[in-house]
């Protein structure tokens, strides 16, 4: 499911980003605020009055903003965590 | 350049470098709950326990040294010594966010990895408890191999420690790290995360305040409703709340000019004295109380974390116009003044979006235009309510604000169609925690604005006040013509007459629109100096205030294409100084300038024209 697609305040971890579908310095934002494949992810808030508005989410501790068309190209996974994170941390 | 140590203070936006700063230095550098306040290099002193001086800099904040934005870009050169005519630093303060560890840890072992001599600041541990983290520093620093001292910046919690560790870092030799993950972007976020984890000893769960907060400031309808409604009341309350103020400052001044009048035998220096300092400059002043309202709600937005969530409401807005909610936030700084705005365009990284949003930042009403709406406000528009207490003063207050962005819109719009095409960048930004904020940093923030306020009514504004009142005052009238005519000043207001009388212009204006590109004030201070130069032997014109003289001279049509004429021009050399230096060049300055005089021409005489076939002259 893409991250547009997530319901709100439902817990979920990122499985896989679409690196191609944004600009290099785009990528390289999202990768700095923590999204990266096995992230914890939980859409908080969908903005947009005239039109489709960017999405709030939240990523480790931390709350970011980004655009449809960004979030569009991350998929995620519900659940509290991807398995093998554990392990691996 | 000094030959000081020098310690650079760097991290994540919004960390708390600033606030860091302030407190060791004693500067007052400005704070703000969102990322991206602090937009260039700020350097300051600092003295170690044993009094030995160094030189402490505060840089922006930025996620890694490779930037994506001009400001960014300051502080990676500045830490790897790229900066033009700037040392390296010989030490680092890496300033961490407690409540969110993992993230900033990620940037310090970046850091950290450099091998400067380095302090962790593990700063906002009060917001860490109140998100219900209880961190242990001493693992932390165990575990970077630095060492780590807990703070709270704004409360000046942690400094000696801080200190103290300074001195020990200054003395000692540099550790070189050991680690080599550093290279590796996917591996230092991995060992970050393990430090995190690490380092936080118990986790409570706690109330989620911010998100529970955002769900209605965010709420697609509700949170733009709020928005619109918070300008609202911010613009009502410039009028209403300031009245009583105003009309005391008001008597002050009458009383002064009184006291000039009763001690001064009549003559060249009671003239000087009464019409160009006290009438001109005194009739600026009391727009006191009014610029300090306006910053009250502009500092209230900035600290409690609101700015981030207005861009986050209109970026689907500013998207259709080819910006980023990211834009939003300069634009609403240049609220208080376009030259801040402007500066704090450095925090978006499209060029071309950064020009488009430099060029409409002076469509912002600034507060040295307060002063020009309000006495045009209050002397054209009656003071009654049009309902439900909102009083049509403020009203129109708030639709000429309005008329502001919406023209800031359509000319971004129109700009992104044609000089500054290009691709439209996205919106990728961090939203702060909510913070209350304290009132002591309130008052002083006011009281910082109030002096500065003060300072340009006792310096430009006075000054250009003068030169206009000797302009104006020679040669001196015959008996039956108006000095403020006949005057050189007079004369040069005539020239500019035969431009601007088109859209409704009188003499009065014309002689104000030039000294008003100084600051925009003066165009107050100059209509109050024209009228009490006129009003020389006239007693009785004297006692009335500046207002009621305006309507006995100009008419309703002429007052609201004054109005917006205002909204649009003119550009004061402040505004201009730094568009040059942002844009780097004149190229698009004068663009700037050029397009905004003619909207404002433009604009100025659809409003006279319309008032007068509405049968308002
Ligand atoms: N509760 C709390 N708030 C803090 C602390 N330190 C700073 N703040 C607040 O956090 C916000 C950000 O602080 P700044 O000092 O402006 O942050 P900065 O790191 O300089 O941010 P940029 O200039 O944007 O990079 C402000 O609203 C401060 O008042 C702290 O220790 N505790
Ligand atoms: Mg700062």
């Amino acid at each position: 499911m893409r991250l547009t697609d997530l319901p709100l305040r439902q817990p979920a971890y990122v499985d896989l980003i679409d690196w191609s579908a944004l600009t290099p310095s785009e990528g390289q934002r999202l990768r700095e605020f923590g999204l990266c494949e096995g992230a914890s992810v939980e859409a908080l808030h969908h903005g947009g009055f005239l039109g489709k508005g960017p999405i709030a989410c939240k990523v480790g501790r931390m709350t970011i903003a980004m655009r449809r068309a960004h979030a569009a190209a991350i998929t995620v996974r519900t659940g509290p965590e991807m398995p093998d994170m554990e392990s691996a941390a | 350049m000094s030959g000081l140590p020098l310690v650079a203070l760097v991290g994540n936006p919004n960390a708390g470098k600033s606030a860091l700063f302030n407190a060791l230095t004693g500067a007052r550098q400005k704070l703000g709950n969102y990322p991206g306040v602090t937009v260039e290099r700020k350097a300051g002193r600092l003295a170690l326990s044993d009094g030995r001086p160094v030189e402490l800099v505060d840089l922006p904040g930025t996620y890694s040294l490779d930037p994506t934005s001009p400001d960014e870009q300051v502080t990676r050169d500045v830490i790897l010594g790229k900066q033009e005519g700037e040392r390296r630093p010989d030490a680092l303060v890496i300033v961490v966010d407690a409540s969110n560890l993992d993230n900033h840890l990620r940037f310090a072992i970046e850091l950290i990895a450099l091998g400067l001599p380095t302090i962790v600041a593990l700063n906002m541990v009060d917001l860490a408890t109140r998100d219900g983290l209880e961190l242990d520093a001493n693992i932390l620093s165990r575990e970077l191999g630095v060492p780590v001292v807990s703070t709270v910046a704004v409360r000046k919690r942690g400094l000696d420690h801080l200190r103290q560790e300074l001195d020990g870092l200054m003395n000692g030799a540099p550790r070189p790290y050991t680690g080599d993950a550093a290279h590796d972007f996917d591996k230092v976020r991995g060992e970050a995360q393990r430090i995190a984890r690490a380092a936080i000893v118990r986790e409570t769960p706690s109330r989620r305040l911010t998100a529970a907060v955002d769900r209605v400031l965010l709420h697609p309808v509700a949170g733009f409703i709020i928005l619109l409604a918070l300008l609202f009341v911010m613009f009502q309350a410039v009028f209403s709340w300031a009245s009583a103020p105003a009309d005391m400052l008001e008597g002050w001044v009458t009383a002064l000019g009184e006291a000039v009048t009763n001690t001064l035998p009549p003559g060249i220096v009671h003239d000087f004295l009464l019409q160009g300092v006290v009438g001109g400059v005194g009739a600026v002043i009391v727009f006191l109380p009014q610029i300090l309202i306006l910053f009250f709600f502009i500092l209230m937005l900035e600290a409690t974390g609101y700015m981030a969530r207005a861009a986050f409401i209109m970026d689907a807005l500013m998207a259709r116009v080819g910006l980023s909610g990211r834009a939003f936030i300069p634009l609403l700084s240049s609220f208080a003044c376009a030259v801040p705005g402007i500066m704090a365009t450095r925090t978006i990284s499209d060029p071309k979006d950064r020009l488009t949003t430099i060029l409409i930042a002076p469509l912002m009403t600034c507060s040295a235009r307060l002063p020009v709406y309000g006495l045009i406000i209050s002397a054209f528009i009656p003071a009654r309510t049009v309902g439900w207490g909102v009083g049509l003063q403020g009203l129109v207050m708030f639709l000429l604000y309005v008329f502001g962005i919406v023209g800031a819109l359509v000319a971004a719009w129109a700009l992104r169609l044609t000089v500054t095409k290009g691709q439209s960048s996205g919106f990728l930004m961090e939203m702060p925690k909510y913070q209350w904020p304290r009132p002591q940093d309130l008052l002083i923030g006011l009281w910082q604005r109030a002096v500065i306020f003060l300072k340009r009514a006792g310096t430009i504004i006075l000054f250009t006040n003068i030169v206009l009142w000797v302009l104006m005052s020679f040669p001196k009238a015959p008996d039956g013509v108006r000095q403020s005519e006949y005057s050189i000043a007079g004369r040069i207001a005539g020239g500019i007459n035969v431009l601007v009388e088109p859209i409704g212009f009188n003499r009065d204006i014309s002689l104000a629109l030039l000294p008003s590109m100084a600051a925009r004030e003066v165009a107050v201070s100059a209509i109050a100096t024209v009228y009490a130069i006129d009003a020389e032997d006239d007693v009785e014109a004297l006692d009335k205030g500046l207002g009621e003289r305006l309507q006995g001279r100009w008419s309703l049509a002429t007052a609201l294409a004054f109005l917006a004429w205002f909204v649009f021009a003119p550009q004061c050399i402040s505004t201009i100084a730094v568009t040059r230096r942002e844009t780097a060049g004149w190229k698009w300055t004068g663009f700037m300038v050029g397009y905004l005089f003619v909207l404002a021409y433009v604009a100025a005489g659809l409003t006279y024209w319309t008032a007068t076939a509405l049968g308002l002259a």
